[in-house]
């Protein structure tokens, strides 16, 4: 569907070049400014064709090249998708390298918040590419396996790789270079490629055999200008969320600082692999029925419609027709005009069983506690998948997550040593807000926030109902980090640059029933939280008073107060006013997981409580280790070949992971794997008529 | 004034006492509580016979065991230990300084006893009214906010101050004025002019009123301090001296004058030891721009919260007399206010050689 738009667009430039010339007010008033005629026949001489490549060389802004900074991110992007989609794709668990390097200029090393010129080298363990194939992937627009077919993946129109490449070239003129290897068995091949911009086409500059020390996958490495900073929309920032959705892959950051980060694997079960499913026909509009009319291989109308659209069955096909009053035998190609549009009303109005949904590979409430878990330090921890909804016949699921708290071993650094307070100095009240962190198909989105359905609605939310400050048309304030992700065959972007996601009502509706549910499970536990601590932070008030008033009595007697003694009577009488030993069973001092709340889990001082045992499995430190022993195994199984083979291996780990001391929640201790079958049942049980009903209703309303 | 051994004073007795009504409390596992007399409006009374602001009965508890009151009755029993110190040690000290010696971060937290000195000035207050002690036998003194000029001679410390010959500057009036701390060895003036202002203070003692009309010109810098206040009613009651008041025309002028005469609200325990009941108010009465002249553009517009304290005013008991209803209202009516300093519209003098001469001479004061 891009490449229409984008087609449309390069052709509106023509028109415009002609339309500019007879102006009307021009034609009526030749004498005082001389206008120089221009006759149809010369400007017919300037009208060429544009190619998709040219237009991009000028339109860079379209696909998020439009500053250094951005453009940065952008490549690191494209390339990171790329490795994850394959990888995926094949079934093997992700192992992705990124190294950001800063390309010295006149053989002076800028630092790296200085540097101009960057080199970008994204290497994965994936399925490698074919020797055949390699130029015309990472040089051709608009090339590439994604695009038609309906089925979720990262990316999806096959621009992106090869534009990042594109803006190399623009702007280094350095070509992208290319190793990839499809099995140890395999050679590893080396290329260069550029883009021929006139004619879309790749310019292959040198093509080898190497020797590679990976068994399999891809490298690649561009060089390009940009622009490294830390914070906000960030290369940092976006591959920290990239590690929150994809728990199940290993990302190694090499920062053009020198620094190394790790994002371990904190899940370790392939998503399922989603399905290809054909448009369904709520989804098409007239044209495109046109067109498929004309390329279809059935050879009758009534085929057509069972063959290429999904939910339709040949009986119900043939029942359309008649409604239509077409003839179901009829040739698909000869179907044209009037007739043709009956027929696209008559679908349109019949009631069809909304689409399967098992092209959807939502990320899954466990494993987006374990990525949250994983990357962010909070108290309270719980998400929520929908089940899958529909929009214009597009089947979606939106996933919600929230991250509350400051953990408090973070607090606790001895950052500050205690410092008795001057007059005027306060405990700092931080009316810090709430951060949105945006997914779509498990791609952080980093700008256009509040254009974003997602960050609407989260404004629309009334989080006050669950104990987190608001102020009106703001973000909630609290320690909070508030997750969104939509999982869909096609994700409705606002523009081509893939920033926000548009506000359909179906979508909109989606995702605040999520927020509301995540809503309510914080609430609950913030008020569980507020009531135990209240009446500790009595007893502890007077316990801290208790002290205080003893010396002065002892001072005042001339101390001759017996101190042990007075004190141990008002500790006393301050413990049975203030609820005494329940106090500290409501506190979770004595475990007591977290009843009523599923999909959560806990910090306290104590310890991790949640019915996901990842959550106690990957402590901080002990998470890397494990990863490392994990990651060996996985190698080796990747080396193997088979991805199930692979699967019950880390299953095998995961089970040996758990440490049987550590106190997992009441019940069910059903590990990671758990979550995903959960939600396939929901998948199965799918699209009940509500969805549907909804899908009609809004047509009902356009019409 | 003794050594060593000495007997605890009784005020000491009474701080110690606090002391023992934690201990006891605790012995019998109850909540430790003390009672501290209301300050407020809701507590006071006037009593129209001897004159002035009377404190009622009711009390509030202060009790450790309430999340509410904790800190608060913690304070009161720091505060107390520290007056109970200075008693020991016989020395006078200031509220600031109380709030210093008071203040520390209790252990092992990052709380302070007292974050400012707005939260140990009022436990002072509350020590006062519970322990009916005054703050001068508390040994609080506050700062020396007053002057005096005029015929009258002090015995202070064994020094001989005679306010007669102390220039135009006059003798600071200490903030503790009992007989042990302040002699009165002679006066010969015939009343007591105190004045609100101490700029128009200066402009009298410059002029030297106080000789041609034989008085003692008293000045408190805005709301008089107990000093001053104490001051006042030692002339008035020992040497007879009639007192004369004389404020800005606006409503904390008014105020001023009522504190003088009847006791303050806050400290109405303290009226017995302050108030002046025949205290009698000089000026500047609303009357007065019209009598005397003075030209509406030297006013200054009443605003919103003069016209509240205003109404305030006309409400409590004390000003019930019709006379006072009528000055009142007149100000509201004209909405205007004025300055004392605005009568230098006139005359730079007009103060001293006019206006206050022919007050006297007509006798035209409020009661």
């Amino acid at each position: 569907m891009t490449t229409k738009r984008e087609s449309v667009a390069v052709t509106r430039l023509i028109p415009a070049v002609a339309q500019s010339a007879p102006d009307p007010a021009a034609r009526r008033k030749p004498s005082s400014n001389p206008v120089e005629r221009v006759t149809a026949v010369e400007m017919g001489a300037r009208q060429r064709e544009i190619s998709v490549s040219e237009f991009f060389t000028k339109n860079r802004h379209l696909l998020g090249f439009d500053n250094p900074r951005k453009a940065l991110l952008t490549c690191v992007k494209e390339a990171v998708d790329n490795a994850l989609d394959a990888c995926e794709e094949a079934g093997i668990l992700p192992d992705v390298t990124v190294r950001l390097e800063v390309v010295p200029i006149d053989g002076v090393t800028a630092p790296a918040t200085q540097a101009t010129r960057f080199r970008l080298t994204v290497t994965d363990n994936g399925p490698g590419i074919v020797r055949q194939q390699i130029p015309r992937i990472f040089a051709k627009l608009l090339y590439g396996s994604k695009f038609h077919r309906l089925r979720m993946s990262r990316g999806q129109q096959g621009i992106g790789i090869s534009a990042a490449g594109m803006y190399a070239q623009l702007t280094t003129g350095k070509p992208v270079r290319i190793i990839s290897r499809t099995g140890p068995r395999a050679a590893a091949h080396f290329f260069e490629v550029q883009i021929d911009t006139k004619k879309n086409e790749p310019l292959v500059h040198e093509s080898k055999q190497i020797d590679w020390d990976q068994p399999q996958g891809t490298q690649v490495t561009l060089e390009v200008e940009g622009r490294y900073q830390k914070g906000r929309a960030s290369v940092d920032e976006w591959l920290e969320q990239t590690s929150i959705a994809n728990p199940h892959a290993r990302l190694i950051y090499h920062t053009p600082e020198g620094e190394t980060k790790e994002y371990v694997r904190a899940y370790h079960e392939m998503p399922p692999s989603p399905r290809e499913i054909k448009p369904h026909p709520y989804g098409i509009e007239f044209g495109m029925f046109l067109k498929m009319l004309q390329d279809t291989k059935s050879h009758t109308v009534a085929g057509f419609l069972a063959s290429d659209f999904c939910r339709i069955s040949p009986s119900l096909a043939d029942e359309m027709c008649k409604a239509a009053k077409v003839t179901p035998a009829m040739k698909p190609r000869d179907l044209k005009g009037s007739a043709a549009e009956t027929l696209y009303r008559t679908i349109q109005h019949t009631k069809i069983m909304a689409p399967p949904t098992n092209c959807l590979s939502p990320i899954g409430e466990k494993a987006i506690l374990s990525g949250l878990y994983k990357q962010i330090k909070g108290e309270f921890y719980t998400a929520v998948t929908r089940p899958p909804a529909v929009y214009r016949g597009n089947p979606f699921v939106i996933e919600a997550g929230l991250a509350y708290g400051r953990r408090s071993d973070e607090q606790n650094k001895p950052e500050k040593p205690i410092a008795p307070k001057a007059e005027g100095e306060h405990e700092e009240d931080d009316v810090e807000l709430a951060r949105v962190i945006r997914y779509a198909n498990r791609v952080p989105l980093l700008y256009q926030q509040s254009a974003c359905a997602t960050f609407k609605a989260v404004l629309g939310l009334s989080w006050k109902n669950y104990g987190v400050a608001q102020s009106r048309g703001a973000l909630p304030a609290g320690p909070m980090v508030i997750f969104v992700h939509m999982a869909s065959v096609w994700v409705p972007f606002t523009s081509e640059s893939k920033e926000a996601i548009a506000d359909y009502d179906e979508i909109h509706k989606e995702i605040t029933l999520a927020l509301r549910e995540c809503g309510r499970r914080l609430g609950l536990y913030l008020r569980r939280r507020e009531r135990a601590a209240s009446e500790y932070r009595r007893r502890n008030i007077f316990e801290l008073y208790i002290e205080e008033v003893v010396e002065a009595c002892n001072r005042l007697k001339g101390g001759k107060v017996p101190k042990e003694k007075l004190k141990k009577q008002l500790q006393h009488i301050a413990l049975s006013r203030t609820g005494g030993t329940k106090t500290d069973e409501v506190l979770g001092k004595t475990g007591g997981g977290p009843e009523g709340l599923p999909h959560s889990i806990i910090v306290t001082e104590s310890g991790v409580e949640s019915e996901v045992s990842v959550a106690s499995e990957s402590g901080p430190e002990q998470a890397s280790e494990a990863s490392e022993t994990r990651a060996g195994h996985r190698d080796e199984a990747a080396g193997g070949g088979s991805p199930s083979e692979s699967k019950s291996g880390g299953s095998k780990h995961l089970n040996r992971g758990q440490s049987p001391g550590k106190p997992t929640a009441k019940g069910s201790r059903t590990g990671l794997f758990g979550g995903w079958t959960d939600g396939k049942d929901k998948a199965d049980q799918a699209l009940s008529w509500s969805a549907k009903r909804a899908a009609h209703a809004r047509r009902g309303t356009t019409a | 004034m003794t050594t060593k051994a000495k007997k605890p004073t009784p005020v000491e007795k009474k701080l110690v006492g606090l002391a023992d009504l934690v201990i006891q409390a605790a012995e019998r596992s109850k909540d430790p509580t003390l009672q501290i007399p209301i300050r407020a409006l809701s507590n006071v009374s006037f009593n129209e016979r001897k004159g002035m602001i009377e404190m009622g009965e009711k009390k509030q508890a202060r009790s450790f065991f309430n999340v509410g009151m904790a800190k608060k009755f913690m304070q009161t029993m720091l505060v107390a230990d520290a007056l109970a110190e200075l008693q020991r040690a016989e020395l006078t000290t200031s509220l600031r300084e109380i709030y210093y010696r008071t203040k520390h971060t209790i252990k092992d937290s990052h709380e302070n006893t007292f974050d400012t000195q707005d939260e140990s000035d009022p436990i002072i207050e509350d020590l006062e009214v519970s322990l009916a002690a005054l703050r001068e036998e508390l040994h609080v003194r506050a700062e020396n906010a007053g002057s005096i000029v005029g015929p009258v001679v002090f015995g202070d410390d064994g020094d001989r101050v005679d306010c007669s010959k102390l220039g135009k500057g006059g003798y600071s009036v200490p903030s503790i004025v009992e007989p042990e701390y302040l002699e009165i060895r002679r006066c010969t003036a015939d009343f007591v002019l105190l004045v609100e202002k101490g700029t128009q203070w200066n402009r009298l003692s410059e002029d030297k009123f106080w000789r041609r009309y034989n008085c003692i010109l008293l000045t408190g810098n805005g709301q008089p301090p107990r000093g001053v206040r104490r001051l006042a009613r030692r002339l008035h009651e020992e040497w007879r001296l009639p007192i004369y008041v004389l404020v800005d025309n606006d409503p904390w002028g008014y105020y001023i004058y009522s504190v003088v005469k009847q006791g303050s609200i806050n400290l109405a325990f303290e009226s017995q030891r302050m108030a002046i009941p025949k205290a009698k108010f000089i000026g500047l009465s609303s009357a007065d721009p019209e009598r005397y002249g003075l030209p509406r553009n030297v006013g200054i517009k009443l605003n919103d919260k003069d016209m509240a304290r205003a109404k305030e005013l006309m409400n409590y008991q004390w000003f019930k007399k019709p006379a006072w209803q009528a000055e009142i209202k007149r100000m509201l009516t004209s909405g205007l206010k004025y300055e004392l300093d605005a009568l230098a519209n006139k005359d730079f003098q007009y103060l001293t050689k006019q206006y206050l001469p022919r007050k006297l001479r007509e006798r035209d004061w409020l009661d």
